[in-house]
C-alpha cells in the first residue's frame, strides 16, 4: 500500500453529495421516456377475502386508459409466482410450507393492500381515477393478525399448503445439554419478550419504470433496488419475464433501503409485464400508504427466554422459544431472518456453554415480513440484552459487572449456535462506554433528576452482530438459494484514470467516496481520477448488492483483490519498461520507482504503455483491466457497548433520551465521517423502535398506522446528539480487516433504551414502543405492588 | 385546462394544469425540476419544501393554481452563479445527507429557518424547528450541525452585506 491523504482512514467529504444538494439526484421517479404511461394498482381493502368478481368495463372506458390487466391474464401469460429464496427445514426434516404468491391475485387476497389488478393510463391521475372505478366484489373471510393467535386451533387457515398457518418449526443448538444446564442451575431468570413490528420507511418510495422494446424483444427496468443483478436474476429465472440478456435492470440513485429494497415485489414485475402487454413504457411510483401496505415489514417476534446461572452467576444455559410472524406470504429472504440471522446470535458477547432455540414461523393476514436493518440480529440482541439486564437485577449484581463476568475473552470462540467469533475485545468497548458516560457518577445524576421530579435511568447493551454476509458454501449448506460473494472490476484507462465496477449498490452509504478511497490508498492516485460504477446490469458484471453490512467487508475485499491483480501487472510492466527487476519496483504516491536509483515512471504512463502495447514483456497481454470475485471465509463480528440515559416524567410517562454513548468495534475504518453517519442513523432507527414506532393492526387486519400521521417516525426533537467512539480489533477474515458498520446502531440501541427506562421506573413490565402512554401504564401498574411490599 | 404561470428560479414557467394539480407535480412534471421530492403525500415529511414568495411551503399540499403568479424557488435555484448556498455547502461539509432524498426539502426548510429566526441557532431550536422534516438516514445529528454552521455563515454574509 502506498498511503494517501485521501486513502484509508481519511475523513474526506463525499463525492456524491453535490448532485444531491443542488437537486440533481437521479432517482427512478425522476426518469421519463417518450410515450411513457402510468400504472395504478387496484388493491384489496380486506385482509382476507375471496375475489368473487372483478368488473373493469367502466374503468376501461375512462379518459386516457390504455388497459386494465388482471391476475387471470398474468397467470395465463405464464408469469411465475413470487418466491422465497432460502429453504428452511423443520426439525422433523420437512421443508418449509410456501404458499403461492401471485403478483396480481385473482382468487384469494390475504392482506390489506394486496394488488388484484393494474390500470395503465396516460397520466398518473387518470390511472388512479380508473383504478378507483374498477369494481371488485369480495367475499370476506375471517382474518388473523397476531402470530400466536394464528397458531391456535380453529384460527383462519391462510394458505392450503401450510396447515395451522405453521410455515416451519425449526431448532438450533443442543436441547439435551441445555436441559441439563437448567437442571443444575442455581438461578433461572424467565422472561416473555415481544419485538414490535416495524415499517422500514426509506424516504424514497419504491418506484419502477419498465420499457419493453419490441424490435429487440428487450426490457429495461429502472427501479429502486439494493441489488439490481439479483432483481434481474429473479425476474428472469423465476418470474419468466425475459432471459437475463434481454433484461437490463438499472438502480440509479436510490433514496434509502434498509432492507426493504432487496426484494422483488409484485409491482415492479407487473410493470415489466404490462409494458409488453400494452406496448408502452410503464411507470409506477408508490405513495406512502401503498409503501406502508406493501413494503416488507420488519421484526414481529414473540419469545420466551430463560437463562440458567451457576452459583457463581456464570451463565450455563440459554433456552429460547420464538414465534415469528412472516405475514401473508414468504418474502424473498424472510425464512432466513428468524433462523440463521437471529438464533445464531443468541450467544451475544457471552461464553454460554449450552443454548437451544426453537423458532416457529407463521402466516398471518398482514403485510409480508422480511429483513429490515439488522434483520434477526436486532431481535437476538434485544432478547439477550434484556435478559442480561433483568438477570443482573434479579441476582443483585451490577449489570456491567454481570456482563463482564460472562464475556467471551479468547478467540476464535465457537458458540453453540454455529457462529465462530474471530476477533473482538468486549472489555475494551465496555470500558470506553462506561468511562464516557461516567457510570460511577450516575447515582448523583439520578438524585439530581429526582430533585427536578424526574426519574432517571441508565441502561446498557453489549451487542454483537454477524455481517459481511456471507460465505457462499456455508450459507448454501444452510439453505440459501444464492452465493453471497461480491464482484469487482478495476478498469485502468489509457490515460490512467480508473473506473471501478462494483456489484455493491450505494443508496446512501457513500460508496462513490469510500471505494475510491481504497483505490487512492492502494495506487496513490487522487480521488478525482477514480469513478465508481454501480447499479446497472448492462455496465457491471454480476454482483450480489448491498445489505447485511456487506459492502465494505465483502464488496471492498473484491475491489482489493482486483487491485492486487492490477498492481501486479502494472508492476511487471513498469519493471520491464525501466529494465529493472520486479522485486526492486516500489509504488509510492502514484509513481513506480526502482529502489536505489532515480528511475521512476508515473502510474498513468505505465497504463498508457499497457494500451499502446509497443513494448510489453514476453507473453503479457495488452491492457490494464482486472476483475475479481471475493467470497468471504466467515461472517464478520462487529460488537460494542451502548449506554443510554433517560429521564421519565412520572406525571406523563414521557421519556427523554438525555445521553447516549456508543462504543463500537468495526475493525478497520475507511472514512470515520461516513461510519459515524451510519451509526447516527442506525441509533435513531433503534431508538425509534424502542420509543415510537409500531405497525399496529386491528383485529380485522387493517393497518392502523399506514401514514406518517399515524406511524411515529423519529424526528429531530425525539433524539439527542450522540457521543460516539470506536475501539478496534481488526477482522482477520478479509484483506482490509473490516467488519461493517451499517446495522450496528439499529441492532444495539433498543435494549439500551428499554433497560434505561425500566431502570428509571422500577418495573420491568414494559414493551416496545415505550410511548408515554405505555410507560405511564407501566408506572401505574407497578405502584400498587410497590405499595404492598 | 387553464394555464398556470409562475416564476420558478427566476424564469417564467407557463403550463396547462388541472385544477387538482399539486404545486410539486407542476414543478416536477411541468417544469422538469425533479429536485423537489414527494415522500409522504400527507404534508409530514417535508421532502417537497420549496419557497413560495420567500416562505417555505410544502409543495405537496399546495395546488399549482394557488401559486399562479408567485415567485417560486426550488433546490435547483438556491445556488447562485455556480456557487453553493452556505446551507448546501454546510450539508456537504458536515455530512448532513446520506441517500439525498430528504435533502432538498431539508435544505429549503433550513434556509427558511435561518431567514425567519436569524443566527446563531442553537441545537434545541434547530431540532424543534425541524419538526416538519423527516430523515431516515442521518439520525439528524449531522443535519443539526450543518444548519448551526450555516446559520453562522449566513449571519456573517448578512453582516458583510450591510
Amino acid at each position: 500500500m502506498t498511503g494517501s491523504a485521501e486513502g484509508i482512514g481519511a475523513r474526506v467529504t463525499r463525492r456524491e453529495d453535490k448532485r444531491f444538494i443542488i437537486g440533481k439526484g437521479r432517482y427512478t421517479d425522476d426518469m421519463n421516456v417518450a410515450g411513457m404511461c402510468h400504472a395504478a394498482f387496484v388493491r384489496s381493502p380486506h385482509a382476507h377475502a375471496k375475489v368473487a368478481s372483478l368488473d373493469a368495463d367502466a374503468a376501461r372506458a375512462m379518459p386516457g386508459v390504455i388497459a386494465v390487466l388482471t391476475g387471470e391474464e398474468l397467470a395465463a401469460d405464464g408469469v411465475g409466482n413470487l418466491i422465497c429464496g432460502w429453504m428452511i427445514h423443520s426439525k422433523d426434516g420437512t421443508p418449509m410450507k410456501m404458499g403461492a404468491w401471485r403478483a396480481l391475485e385473482h382468487e384469494t387476497v390475504r392482506h390489506v393492500g394486496q394488488a388484484v389488478a393494474v390500470v395503465v393510463a396516460e397520466t398518473r391521475a387518470q390511472a388512479r381515477d380508473a383504478a378507483d372505478a374498477v369494481v371488485v366484489d369480495y367475499d370476506a373471510l375471517d382474518a388473523v393478525v397476531d402470530s400466536l393467535d394464528a397458531l391456535k386451533p380453529g384460527a383462519p387457515q391462510i394458505h392450503p399448503e401450510a396447515e395451522g398457518n405453521l410455515i416451519y418449526d425449526w431448532e438450533i443448538g443442543d436441547e439435551a445439554a441445555t436441559e441439563a444446564a437448567f437442571a443444575s442451575a442455581a438461578h433461572v431468570t424467565r422472561m416473555e419478550i415481544r419485538n414490535n413490528r416495524l415499517v422500514p420507511n426509506p424516504m424514497e418510495p419504491r418506484s419502477a419504470l419498465a420499457h419493453y422494446e419490441e424490435a429487440d424483444e428487450h426490457y429495461t427496468l429502472w427501479t429502486t433496488s439494493q441489488n439490481p443483478h439479483v432483481a434481474r436474476l429473479v425476474l428472469s429465472a423465476f418470474y419468466n419475464i425475459a432471459p437475463e440478456h434481454k433484461l437490463r435492470v438499472i438502480a440509479p440513485d436510490v433514496g434509502g433501503g434498509f432492507g426493504s429494497k432487496i426484494y422483488i415485489y409484485p409491482e415492479e414485475m407487473v410493470c415489466l409485464w404490462a409494458s409488453k402487454k400494452t406496448g408502452v413504457p410503464v411507470k409506477w411510483t408508490s405513495d406512502r400508504t401503498e409503501a406502508f401496505l406493501t413494503d416488507a415489514h420488519g421484526r414481529d417476534h414473540h419469545s420466551e427466554a430463560e437463562v440458567a446461572l451457576d452459583a457463581d452467576n456464570k451463565i450455563i444455559g440459554l433456552r429460547v422459544k420464538t414465534v415469528a410472524n412472516l405475514g401473508a406470504y414468504m418474502s424473498l429472504f424472510s425464512s432466513s431472518v428468524p433462523t440463521y440471522l437471529y438464533a445464531t446470535l443468541l450467544s451475544g458477547q457471552y461464553d454460554i456453554p449450552a443454548i437451544h432455540c426453537n423458532v416457529k414461523t407463521v402466516y398471518t393476514n398482514t403485510t409480508p415480513v422480511d429483513a429490515y436493518r439488522g434483520a434477526g440480529r436486532p431481535e437476538a440482541t434485544y432478547l439477550v440484552e434484556r435478559v442480561m439486564e433483568t438477570t443482573a437485577r434479579e441476582v443483585g449484581m451490577d449489570p456491567a459487572e454481570f456482563r463482564r463476568k460472562n464475556f467471551v475473552r479468547s478467540f476464535p470462540h465457537q458458540t453453540p449456535v454455529i457462529m465462530c467469533y474471530d476477533a473482538g475485545d468486549y472489555d475494551a468497548s465496555l470500558d470506553a462506554a462506561l468511562k464516557a458516560i461516567d457510570y460511577d457518577g450516575f447515582a448523583a445524576r439520578k438524585a439530581e433528576a429526582a430533585r427536578r421530579g424526574k426519574l432517571r435511568g441508565i441502561g446498557l447493551s453489549c451487542y454483537i452482530e454477524a455481517c459481511g454476509i456471507a460465505p457462499s458454501q456455508a450459507v448454501g449448506s444452510l439453505g440459501a438459494g444464492v452465493g453471497l460473494w461480491e464482484s469487482a472490476e478495476v478498469r485502468v484507462n489509457p490515460v490512467g484514470t480508473i473506473e471501478v465496477l462494483t456489484g455493491s449498490h450505494s443508496h446512501g452509504q457513500g460508496h462513490e467516496t469510500t471505494f475510491a478511497q481504497l483505490v487512492s490508498e492502494r495506487l496513490g492516485v487522487g480521488l478525482d481520477t477514480v469513478s465508481i460504477v454501480h447499479g446497472d446490469t448492462d455496465k457491471v458484471q454480476f454482483g450480489m448488492g448491498t445489505y447485511g453490512s456487506r459492502s465494505g467487508a465483502v464488496g471492498m475485499s473484491a475491489i482489493s483483490k482486483a487491485l492486487d491483480k492490477v498492481e501486479s501487472k502494472a508492476r511487471k510492466l513498469a519493471a520491464h519498461l525501466m529494465e529493472a527487476s520486479e522485486g526492486d519496483i516500489t509504488l509510492e504516491g502514484g509513481t513506480f520507482k526502482v529502489a536505489g536509483t532515480d528511475k521512476e515512471l508515473p502510474f498513468f504512463q505505465v497504463a498508457l504503455a499497457a494500451y499502446t502495447a509497443h513494448n510489453m514483456p514476453e507473453g503479457m497481454e495488452p491492457g490494464l483491466k482486472e476483475g475479481a470475485f471475493y467470497d468471504p471465509t466467515n461472517f464478520t463480528f462487529p460488537a460494542g457497548t451502548y449506554v443510554c440515559e433517560v429521564e421519565v416524567d412520572p406525571e406523563t410517562g414521557k421519556t427523554e433520551v438525555v445521553d447516549f454513548v456508543a462504543a463500537d468495534d468495526f475493525g478497520t475504518i475507511i472514512n470515520p465521517m461516513i461510519v459515524e453517519g451510519q451509526v447516527h442513523g442506525g441509533l435513531t432507527q433503534g431508538i425509534g423502535q424502542a420509543l415510537l414506532e409500531n405497525a399496529a393492526y386491528d383485529a380485522d387486519g387493517q393497518l392502523l398506522s399506514a401514514s406518517y400521521m399515524d406511524y411515529t417516525m423519529p424526528r429531530a426533537d425525539d433524539v439527542p446528539s450522540y457521543r460516539l467512539m470506536t475501539t478496534v480489533t481488526e477482522c482477520p477474515g478479509n484483506p482490509l480487516g473490516m467488519k461493517g458498520c451499517g446495522e450496528a446502531g439499529a441492532i444495539g440501541s433498543p435494549p439500551a433504551v428499554i433497560n434505561a427506562i425500566t431502570d428509571a421506573i422500577g418495573t420491568n413490565a414494559l414493551e416496545m414502543p415505550a410511548t408515554a402512554a405505555n410507560v405511564w401504564r407501566a408506572l401505574k401498574s407497578a405502584q400498587p405492588a410497590q405499595a404492598a411490599e | 385546462m387553464a394555464n398556470v404561470t409562475m416564476t420558478v428560479n427566476g424564469k417564467s414557467v407557463s403550463k396547462p394544469a388541472e385544477g387538482r394539480t399539486l404545486l410539486v407535480e407542476f414543478l416536477r412534471d411541468g417544469a422538469g425540476l425533479t429536485g423537489t421530492h414527494v415522500g409522504c403525500d400527507t404534508s409530514q415529511c417535508g421532502a417537497c419544501v420549496v419557497h413560495v414568495d420567500g416562505k417555505a411551503v410544502k409543495s405537496c399540499t399546495m395546488l399549482a393554481a394557488q401559486a399562479d403568479g408567485a415567485q417560486v424557488t426550488t433546490i435547483e435555484g438556491l445556488a447562485s452563479g455556480g456557487e453553493l448556498h452556505p446551507m448546501q455547502a454546510a450539508f456537504r461539509e458536515h455530512h448532513g445527507l446520506q441517500c439525498g432524498f430528504c435533502t432538498p426539502g431539508m435544505i429549503m426548510a433550513a434556509v427558511d429557518m435561518v431567514n425567519r429566526l436569524g443566527a446563531p441557532l442553537d441545537e434545541a431550536a434547530i431540532r424543534a424547528e425541524l419538526e416538519g422534516n423527516i430523515c431516515r438516514c442521518t439520525g439528524y445529528h449531522n443535519i443539526v450541525k450543518a444548519i448551526a454552521a450555516a446559520s453562522e455563515t449566513m449571519a456573517g454574509m448578512k453582516t458583510a452585506a450591510e
